[in-house]
């Protein structure tokens, strides 16, 4: 049974309000049957050094991507992760990490594709609720095995392959949500990331930039108040809810979190992440590539 | 390789898999704290920009001296910290000559691979490279 959803005020004004909970609703919650708290980090043993009580650890590294082919999962791995973590098909999972959600929204998009239907993120992730002084453990949970459904993986809604993103230029928006200088094509590869580089630089022809840190608060992490979300994907870049929005960085995980805030939080109903994103574009053969 | 280096990747390599990512864990956990003269001037520390998080490093290089490393890295980082604990372990206190034949890819046979991504290795070689760079700069010096 899914848990109960937070009425927050802050949570209620985005366009699902279902997919946001707060720290202190989460508190609240903790233990509740039918909830399962997933942390996602980008540091593989930020969770081992402490986590939130009861909290399952998702590696979006080896549990959720195929280790030989470069794709996500395939059902019966998904299923058999699911089993592990205690997670039931009816399961509530609120997803939380470091680096301001980025891992976590990852991982949220990825159990995405495979339906999971009661998905939602703690806003602020995971250092809010260290900053907030509450409780932590090393404790690791050792849920019982469930029965989780194999259930095929659906790339056909919110994930856009290559072939897609060449035919969406000038059909549709696409939002490079790299850094700038990722953008402008003067990095080969994100800050600190020298593996994960490209032959060539610059971005999708036709692509507006929006970095995907932009859409939480500085401070705590946050996701911003629903009217700046709106003044910066509506307002600026002149996106509208209607809108068939191909969203892609590196390798798909910093777009899954700007397809959180445009689906989850605005409402959008057409968003696709391009997993590929530029360590494929970047080095494919003959596909278009603007520098400004 | 040096034989305290070699001991830990060793160490590594024996430890079943699902123990490694614990023991990396516990090297992170036994980085020493910066002396206060280096915490009194971190200008003197070199970034690692190969890691995610931010990570500094400094080397003392002395004529007839073993060679001094110091790391330093956020508890938010464990990963980096535990990395640089390794390098610290194996080759704080060594000669130039041992810590220059130190084989670039020494930490491929930790059999971390599967456990961290290869953009993270990424931050052990960079570690590395730059502890090397230091020393040849400081013999030459």
């Amino acid at each position: 049974m899914p848990a109960e959803f937070d009425a927050t005020t802050t949570i209620q004004q985005y366009a699902h309000p279902e997919r946001l909970v707060t720290t202190a609703w989460l508190e609240a919650n903790l233990g509740t049957p039918g909830l399962v708290v997933a942390e996602s980090d980008e540091d593989v043993l930020l969770y081992d050094t402490g986590h939130i009580p009861g909290a399952v650890k998702i590696d979006w590294h080896t549990d959720l991507n195929d280790p030989l082919t470069r794709d996500y999962v395939d059902a019966d791995a998904f299923a058999a992760l699911m089993r592990a973590k205690g997670i039931t098909s009816d399961t509530t999972i609120v997803f939380y990490g470091d680096q301001n959600n980025w891992w976590a929204a990852y991982a949220l998009w990825v159990t995405s594709l495979f339906g999971h239907a009661d998905v939602r993120l703690l806003d602020g992730g995971r250092k809010k609720w260290v900053d907030e002084g509450r409780a932590m453990t090393t404790d690791i949970p050792a849920p019982a095995d469930t029965d989780y459904p194999v259930t095929q993986r659906d790339d056909s809604v919110i994930r856009a392959y290559r072939e897609q993103v060449l035919a969406h230029i000038g059909n549709g928006p696409l939002v490079d949500v790299r850094s700038p200088a990722e953008f402008t094509g003067e990095l080969l590869h994100m800050a600190d990331y020298p593996q994960e580089g490209a032959i060539r630089g610059g971005h999708i022809p036709t692509a507006h930039s929006v970095p995907w840190r932009r859409a939480a608060d500085e401070t705590d992490g946050t996701f911003l108040p629903v009217d700046q979300l709106r003044a910066i994907y509506e307002g600026e870049i002149g996106l509208t809810p209607q809108d068939d929005v191909i969203a892609y960085c590196r390798i798909g995980e910093r777009s899954s979190h700007t397809w959180f805030v445009l689906t989850h939080l605005l409402g959008f109903e057409n968003v696709r992440n391009y997993d590929g994103s530029w360590v494929e574009w970047g080095n494919a053969v003959r596909v278009p590539i603007e520098k400004p | 390789m040096r034989d305290a280096l070699h001991e830990i990747v060793e160490e590594f390599a024996d430890t079943p898999k699902e123990l490694r990512l614990p023991l990396l864990l516990q090297f992170a956990d036994a980085l020493p704290a910066l002396p206060q003269r280096l915490l009194d001037d971190r200008d003197a520390m070199e970034p690692v920009e190969e890691c995610t998080a931010p990570l500094f490093l400094a080397v003392e290089v002395e004529p007839g001296q073993p060679v001094r490393l110091f790391f330093d890295a956020p508890r938010e980082a464990p990963t980096s910290r535990g990395f640089a604990s390794v390098l610290h372990a194996g080759l704080d206190g060594g000669t130039p000559d041992e810590i220059l034949s130190t084989p670039n890819d020494f930490y491929l046979s930790m059999g971390l691979d599967d456990l961290v991504s290869p953009l993270r290795m990424r931050g052990m070689s960079g570690m590395l490279a730059r502890v090397k760079r230091r020393v040849a700069a400081g013999i030459s010096a």
